[in-house]
């Protein structure tokens, strides 16, 4: 299962600074812990999150095993056209995630 | 300096030996977990968008809706979309069939078991957790009224005792924290009242959604005595007893605590 959760104010003003947050399921094993019978639990985490407004690249993070499980992140953004928000998340094992959401510039 | 020293740890000794006045908390004094936090926890609870718990509580939603089980039935094919509201305030409830009180994860592996026909969610697993949370999230702000049952009345009793039974290496009750230091800190930490307002809840130090039976058994660990398993009469008996102290706070489910 995994799940995701999106906040972006689903109207702006042109030029408004909005606020855009962002919560992932995820379970971010370090790679530094054991089993109880010794064995070194490998690492799962998520390396790279990226967002797109209207195809252009605002936002970018990578992951590190320090970053506490389910990540949340949250980073602000000039509303300058409607159009869509494009999230990623990118991690080991193969992990990877979308979301999208869209906003309404008045 | 070091009679100073002794006098101290005499006084110490004496405060620990004093025998439990079992002073219940008083209405107007009691305080959720919610309260002891730092402002910038709390905010991660009141924003459900910033709440961790609820990816559960989505989770919970999607296996609500899917069917399992050789009746190959879902929860809402019998339950109304509405229908859950209210009803993790009342819980432990009495089950007429076992004639004893069951908590609310017990109650969604019964209605598995015996409606669905499907193999119970282990305790503290995923699907478990999330159903729970997704049902109880539906009383969120509604007043706990669990005991409100008289059937329930001899296992709020019991509940009790094991609350101010001293027990484990540490010889320490539940009460002689939760009643009696409440308005200290243990290690840096906040010593809470204990109320159980927003199981199942997420722990930062958990780094996951946890039931009220996953605290209650850290609690046992901490003061070295030999966990419940979980399910076990015991710790319901104890669940039922806190939901009966907390009466009439309202559920914060999923609460987010550190």
């Amino acid at each position: 299962m995994g799940s995701v959760l999106i906040n972006v104010p689903k109207r702006a003003k042109r030029g408004d600074v909005i606020e855009i947050k962002t919560l992932m399921s995820h379970i971010m094993e370090t790679g530094f812990r054991h089993t109880a019978t010794g064995e070194l639990i490998p690492r799962d985490i998520i390396t790279s999150f990226s967002c797109r407004y209207n195809g252009e690249e605002i936002f970018r993070a990578d992951l590190f095993p320090a970053i506490s499980a389910n990540p949340f992140i949250s980073f602000f953004t000039t509303a300058t056209e409607t159009g869509t928000l494009e999230f990623s998340w990118i991690g080991d094992r193969g992990f990877s995630e979308t979301a999208t959401a869209s906003i309404t510039i008045e | 300096m070091k009679a100073g020293r002794t006098i101290a740890g005499v006084l110490l000794l004496l405060a620990i030996c004093v025998p439990l006045l079992a002073a219940e908390i008083p209405a107007d004094q009691r305080r959720s977990g919610f309260s002891f936090m730092g402002p910038d926890t709390q905010a991660i609870q009141n924003d459900d968008t910033a709440n961790p718990g609820m990816l559960w509580v989505l989770d919970g939603e999607a296996l609500w809706k899917r069917k399992a089980g050789a009746a190959g039935k879902s929860c809402a094919d019998c339950h109304d979309d509405d229908s859950m509201r209210g009803v993790a305030a009342r819980y432990p409830a009495f089950d007429e069939a076992l004639a004893r009180p069951v908590n609310l994860e017990q109650r969604i592996n019964l209605c598995r078991a015996n409606r669905q026909q499907a193999p119970p969610f282990a305790f503290e697993s995923r699907e478990l957790l999330a159903l729970t949370a997704f049902v109880a999230k539906q009383s969120h702000g509604m007043p706990i009224e669990a005991d409100a049952d008289p059937q329930l009345a001899p296992f709020v009793a019991k509940g009790r005792e094991l609350f101010l039974q001293r027990q484990g290496q540490l010889n320490l009750a539940c009460a002689n924290c939760h009643d009696d230091n409440w308005d200290k800190r243990l290690a840096g930490s906040a010593i809470t009242q204990g109320h159980p307002t927003g199981y199942p809840m997420y722990r930062l130090e958990w780094q996951s959604l946890g039931s009220l039976q996953r605290r209650l058994r850290a609690c046992i660990f901490g003061i070295r005595a030999q966990p419940y398993d979980y399910g076990a009469q015991e710790l319901v008996e104890l669940e039922l007893y806190l939901k009966s102290r907390a009466r009439g706070m309202p559920v914060e489910t999923p609460a987010v605590r550190p």
